[in-house]
């Protein structure tokens, strides 16, 4: 299965035979003063420097979320989008809980854009669907409906097959279809990290689906995040997940990913390990001359 | 064990969130002849307390938090009764719930924690909490003060509807309102009109009480005036 999302010149394509893809958390207004300050004031000049720091830290996409409060979120994301494809050829991945935000992204995103997220509620769904389907996006969806997260693998596998019908039934096909089996963080949960693997291995084997995650949820609460987080990603790409909406800034997390690749068979010749290595190099050369 | 051993040794227990100690030491001091309250007053709200404030300066991480919080409830099911009999009073009912279309739970369960550890008997609502299910809970409960959670900006706005349907139920004089969560501000609680916001579980607690005292010496403002 091939979830392909594109810019006007780059294609990224998700897949379980495609190296991880690494979607970009940080232009998220969230837990950022500063930034919504700004946004609210209409100043986008921080997505600038989110942007390059994403891009030179590996990220194949990059999450757009403008979701500051009592702001016409339709219009910043707007800007928003405008802006960053004026930066960057990444696709982007439209991330907004207010639907006209994400068309209003729609409207003006070039190329085909990953839309995140409806969740298994029939009335989200039926109002966001129509536009991934209209737009010829793909939209990432959310194991979980008006009545919770299920905490058993099983009753997650039945979200994404509800999931998986409420597709049909918009006629958006199942390539299209990224599922998030939901990473709640072990700071409040031992068995989160557990469920999170089972579910994912589940998935995997009787749909075969592309998967993402908001990666840093795993670590939420506990100290030494980034060590956390190194270690989270490759044990839950061995069982099946093909992306992440994640920290792409951090160099431990990259690298411990593109060694997953590495190590499941998903880059061949170690190219991009090699690659990474030599543009590290590089850098190091040029800031040291 | 000393009366007074046996009040040191559940504050460390209760700070280390050892539940099986905290009970088994709650027992012991009531089967010692210790009060309720002491035991309460004395050891385990100083140790959320504590807990509390190893929290806010980032000595203290959300598994500890949470582990020393249910150390404490494993304790105060033992006590409550006792404390109802003694008439030892709480210093307020708190109702809280995270709104309808939200599951996020962990910011309003440290939340509850730390109210709980101040005194504050908490009628948790759980996740996912309709308009209709906070007017019952005022009506059955009568609670002082009612906290409202929510994580997302698409549910905020049930902050407002929830106050709505509070007023439209001829409740909204009876109870004090706070708010909070990830996204929202003070700005946003004003504009919503709710009584009080918080940023983190322990301001939420001295707001709480702040709240009560406000509303008290304006009811006695009132009174006076008469």
């Amino acid at each position: 299965m091939h979830t392909v999302i594109s810019s006007p010149t780059r294609t990224v394509t998700i897949g379980s035979d495609q190296p991880f893809c690494i979607i970009g958390e940080r232009i998220n207004p969230t837990g950022r003063k500063k930034f919504q300050e700004q946004l609210r004031a209409g100043d986008l000049s921080m997505i600038a420097v989110d942007v390059e720091q994403q891009v030179a830290g590996g990220a194949d996409v990059l999450d757009v979320n403008m979701g500051v409060p009592l702001t016409d979120e339709a219009e910043l994301m707007r800007k928003a989008v405008v802006m960053v494809q004026s930066i960057t050829d990444l696709p982007l991945c439209l991330d907004s809980s207010v639907i006209d935000a994400l068309e209003a992204g729609l409207q003006v995103y070039q190329g085909k854009a990953l839309v995140n997220s409806i969740t298994a509620e029939d009335e989200r769904a039926d109002a966001v669907l129509p536009l991934v389907k209209r737009y010829g996006a793909a939209i990432i969806a959310l194991t979980n409906d008006e009545f919770g997260i299920p905490m058993d693998p099983q009753e997650r596998l039945a979200m994404c097959e509800k999931l998986m019908s409420l597709c049909e039934r918009h006629g958006v096909p199942l390539e299209d279809l990224v599922i998030d089996p939901l990473c709640m963080t072990v700071g409040a949960d031992s068995e989160a990290g557990k469920v999170l693997f089972e579910t994912i291995h589940l998935i995997k084997e009787k749909h075969g689906l592309n998967m993402t995650i908001g990666a840093s949820n795993i670590s939420f609460g506990l100290p030494n995040r980034h060590a956390a987080n190194a270690a989270f990603l490759p044990m839950a790409m061995q069982a099946g997940l093909t992306s992440a909406v994640m920290d792409a800034r951090t160099e431990g997390i990259v690298t411990a990913v593109r060694a997953a690749d590495l190590m499941l068979g998903n880059d061949a010749w170690g190219a991009n390990w090699i690659a990474r290595f030599r543009a590290k190099q590089a850098a190091e050369a040029a800031a040291n001359a | 064990m000393s009366h007074e051993d046996i009040i040191k040794s559940l504050f460390e227990e209760t700070i280390a969130g050892n539940g099986p100690a905290v009970l088994d030491l709650t027992r012991q001091g009531l089967a010692e002849g210790m009060s309720a309250s002491d035991l309460l007053f004395e050891a385990l709200i100083p140790a959320l307390e504590e807990v509390g404030a190893r929290f806010e300066r980032g000595d203290y991480f959300v598994p500890e938090m949470l582990i020393a919080g249910k150390a404490m409830s494993g304790a105060l099911e033992v006590l409550r009764p006792l404390l109802a009999d003694t008439g030892a009073e709480s210093i307020g009912t708190f109702v809280m719930g995270t709104v309808k279309g939200d599951v996020h739970d962990i910011g309003k369960n440290l939340v509850n924690i730390m109210l709980e550890g101040a005194g504050f008997t908490v009628i948790d609502l759980g996740v996912q909490v309709a308009p209709e299910k906070f007017v019952n809970a005022i009506k059955e409960h009568q609670p002082t003060i009612v906290g409202m959670s929510a994580f997302l900006t698409t549910t905020m706005p049930m902050f407002k509807q929830n106050i709505h349907e509070i007023t439209k139920a001829g409740l909204r004089e009876q109870v004090i309102i706070m708010v909070g969560g990830a996204p929202v501000t003070q700005e946003y609680a004003d504009v919503v009109g709710a009584d009080g916001y918080a940023a983190d579980a322990s301001t939420a607690v001295r707001r709480a009480k702040e709240l009560i005292e406000k509303r008290k010496a304006d009811a006695a403002a009132t009174g006076a005036a008469l």
